[in-house]
């Protein structure tokens, strides 16, 4: 890039990582779980137990016959005391378990730790895991680790970058856990065979990289080389694509996947917990998460079973010390605003922040003064303002143009521009308009 | 409770930029040639400039009031007109003439089309150019520095450099290159101390204001044209409107490219206009045409030079 610093590469967020230091607290089970029957991307399950059921720890509670999808597992023993539709942080509405708990923690008997020989036992096991990206997409982990052409894949890539503003459960887990981080790695080094693993994470975090490094070091073999790599302190090094590149500099193109590049890309905490399930058994039904912001008393890093409503989480920690205006699922920059904090703890969130008065300013919009910093920010390489102004012409040849598709909506010219434009926004608008306008042409097509 | 919680989009974050802050930016890069018009020129150029920024604000005000718009002085914008169109007057204009100018500015060239942000030439620079078709006499009586004072023995009226220069007289017997940086030359209120124009636009690059693309091939250009003809580079870059204008006319947001590469093409564009008008046009200086008339050929330019998506190996087309 001509100008390092100045073109394309994100934005220098503020870090306010608060709770680096806290040591993770476990959460004891809440009274109730709401396990909705869609945490990762793909196909819904559907409830494997009725109302009135008695479950176990870990018991499976929902599953799929669908490829790409993922089994849920009761994280309470109890019994169900509803199917009921919840609406999802996103929006969407969802069949939920709700288990009402007993207290007891009894564990299911049929826990115990898979057989593992092969790498369909491998998948076959990653898939009874429940796991998904625990890093806040949600992808199926046994999806991403059976890649359409194994034989391409030379590179896996450990993200640990954590690069939203407050987020610190990945860190966390590689200070309190590296022993995990490192079996985890070497597991799917095992069926993945690749020739370089490069683990990823900012370069303001000097003791994360120490770690990373004795885990690369321990985890070189002859035929592959480990390496920790140190990220620029920006935002988003973390997604997905931009990842890659800083890692490898290989660029996936549009409408592509990582697997295109030869890359597979893994959360840290995700390769972790695939180490705890094949030691012991236990699926995924708890996990880190950071609670902070300026409404939080007591911001701190909490182990909490899936399926715990937020407010349950909150009043764990000791409550507000003032009012909320603001609830957020994930970190700050991608983050999904929610009214209702009954809703539920998913396995891809990592994070919760109540924020007060003081950190939800409204300014109004004022016109664009084309001083092209939105440009210079996005990762992407798109022009926010020239598609803000297209959706707001709703005019869909342009967008198209302008290549609306490609945005990831990671914030950065929103959280740039001096005129405080709405322009994240307007795109993930453009996007849905697109993908409404593609569909009606389909339906007109035949 | 829950009603009161705000929902809205990602991100919830800002970076605390602003508008304002953007053009009181550019004002502050302005405080060295207002020090040097002062001390070069004396009282009158602080009179000039306070009455140029004063009108400015008056006619936006009026504008929006008039529009029936919020009232968008606050954003500073005006003032930056204001007193980057005083900086391109000569002291001795009359202030009536002055007001004329920023009110043409303000009113017809950016309220007009719907103000800060919608206006596809630059304000001040039209100002200027109204001023200089309209009253060519005032607009070209130059008062050499510290005339003020009484130091300057040969009275009030001289020709600049580049006048000097497209005259064939010779301009080193008069002015050293240390006239010319300091500003000791007869000129506009503010462009002739080149080394404050640069100190105020070291600090817009330093502040990331501006993006070192346009002044550096705006500046490159001349240089490398006033090489190629022939001509002593130094005379162009430091006896004109080069330094104000490339540093802070031509990189106006608003009126120039937005992408690098464009930034760049529309730099060159100006540069090439300037030597043109200089060496083969009537007017002894030409920066203000030439980015006036680069200014009109952004949206053209900015057809060309799109970025590609992150990824995409050749351009895409339709």
């Amino acid at each position: 890039m001509p100008f390092p610093g100045f073109l394309f590469d994100g934005v220098r967020t503020p870090h306010r990582k608060h709770t680096a230091q806290a040591e993770t607290v476990v959460m004891p089970p809440p009274a109730a779980v709401i396990l909705p029957m869609v945490q990762h991307i793909g196909a819904p399950c559907i409830p494997t137990v009725a109302v009135g059921d008695t479950v176990d720890v870990g018991q499976v509670v929902g599953d799929s016959e669908q490829a790409v999808s993922t089994p849920v597992h009761s994280s309470v023993s109890g019994t169900v005391t509803a199917l009921r539709d919840v609406e999802l942080p996103g929006g969407r509405t969802v069949q939920a378990v709700v288990i009402q708990s007993d207290g007891e923690q009894r564990v299911h008997p049929g826990i115990a730790p898979p057989h593992v020989e092969t790498k369909e036992e491998f998948l076959r096991a990653v898939r009874a895991s429940g796991l998904v990206g625990l890093g806040g997409a949600g992808f199926p982990t046994h999806i991403k680790l059976n890649p359409p052409d194994p034989g391409r894949i030379d590179t896996l890539l450990i993200n640990a970058s954590e690069c939203e503003p407050y987020l610190t459960a990945d860190y966390r887990e590689c200070m309190e856990n590296p022993q995990d981080v490192l079996a985890g790695v070497r597991t799917v080094m095992t069926f993945l065979p690749v020739r370089q693993v490069i683990l990823a994470t900012k370069k303001d975090h000097p003791e994360l990289l120490r770690v990373l490094g004795d885990i690369a070091a321990e985890l070189t073999t002859p035929a592959c080389r480990a390496t920790a790599k140190a990220l620029p302190a920006r935002y988003p090094q973390g997604a997905e694509k931009v990842l890659i590149s800083s890692c490898t500099g290989r660029r996936v193109p549009p409408g592509r996947l990582p697997a295109d590049v030869g890359c597979v890309v893994m959360n840290v905490t995700t390769a972790a917990a695939l180490a705890q399930y094949l030691r012991t058994g236990m699926p995924l039904i708890s996990r880190r998460i950071t609670l902070d912001g300026s409404a939080v008393a007591h911001p701190q890093n909490i182990r909490v079973l899936i399926g715990t409503p937020i407010r349950d989480v909150i009043a764990f920690a000791g409550g507000t010390k003032a009012p909320i205006r603001k609830l957020l699922m994930g970190g700050p920059m991608m983050g999904l605003a929610q009214q209702d904090d009954s809703l539920p703890i998913l396995k891809q969130n990592n994070g919760i922040l109540a924020l007060a008065e003081q950190d939800v300013p409204s300014h109004p919009e004022e016109h664009c003064i084309r001083c092209g910093q939105c440009i210079r920010v996005c990762p992407m390489h798109l022009m926010p303002t020239a598609l803000m102004d297209a959706y707001a012409a709703r005019n869909a040849d342009a967008l198209q143009n302008l290549h609306a598709m490609v945005c990831m909506e990671c914030g950065c010219c929103s959280y740039t521009c001096p005129a405080h434009r709405p322009l994240t926004q307007s795109i993930r608008l453009a996007k849905g308009f697109l993908r409404r306008q593609t569909s009606q042409q389909e339906v007109k097509r035949p | 409770m829950s009603d009161r919680w705000i929902l809205s989009s990602s991100p919830h974050l800002h970076s605390g930029h602003s508008t304002t802050r953007i053009m009181g930016d550019v004002l502050i890069a302005l405080i060295p040639a207002v020090i040097a018009s002062f001390v070069l020129f004396g009282w009158r150029a602080l009179v000039v400039e306070t009455v140029c920024v004063a009108s400015c604000m008056a006619a936006e005000y009026l504008s929006c009031r008039v529009m029936k718009k919020p009232n968008s002085t606050g954003d500073l914008s005006c003032m930056v007109t204001g007193l980057l169109l005083a900086m391109n007057l000569p002291v001795s204009i009359p202030l009536w003439q002055a007001v004329f100018g920023c009110v043409t500015s303000i009113v017809v060239a950016k309220m007009m089309f719907g103000g800060l942000g919608q206006n596809f030439v630059n304000p001040a620079l039209v100002g200027r150019i109204v001023l200089t078709g309209s009253f060519p006499g005032d607009m070209n009586t130059w008062t050499h520095p510290f005339a003020w004072l009484g130091r300057a023995a040969d009275g009030v009226s001289s020709a600049t450099p580049l006048a000097m220069l497209k005259n064939g007289e010779i301009v080193a017997e008069r002015y050293s290159i240390w006239d010319l940086l300091l500003g000791n030359r007869t000129g506009s209120l503010g462009e002739t101390c080149a080394l404050a124009l640069i100190l105020g636009g070291a600090y817009l690059l330093v502040r990331r204001v501006i993006s070192p693309a346009i002044p550096l091939c705006f500046i490159g250009t001349v240089g490398v044209l006033a090489l190629l003809c022939g001509e002593n580079p130094v005379y162009h870059l430091l006896g004109g409107g080069l330094m104000i204008g490339a540093f802070f006319m031509a990189t106006d947001y608003v009126t120039s490219p937005i992408t690098t590469s464009g930034k760049i093409l529309y730099a060159v564009g100006c540069g090439a206009l300037t030597m043109l008008i200089r060496l083969g046009g009537s007017l002894p200086e030409g920066v203000s045409f030439a980015i006036v008339i680069m200014n009109i050929t952004v949206p053209l330019i900015e057809r060309i030079t799109k970025p590609r998506p992150f990824g995409a190996e050749r351009r895409v087309r339709r």
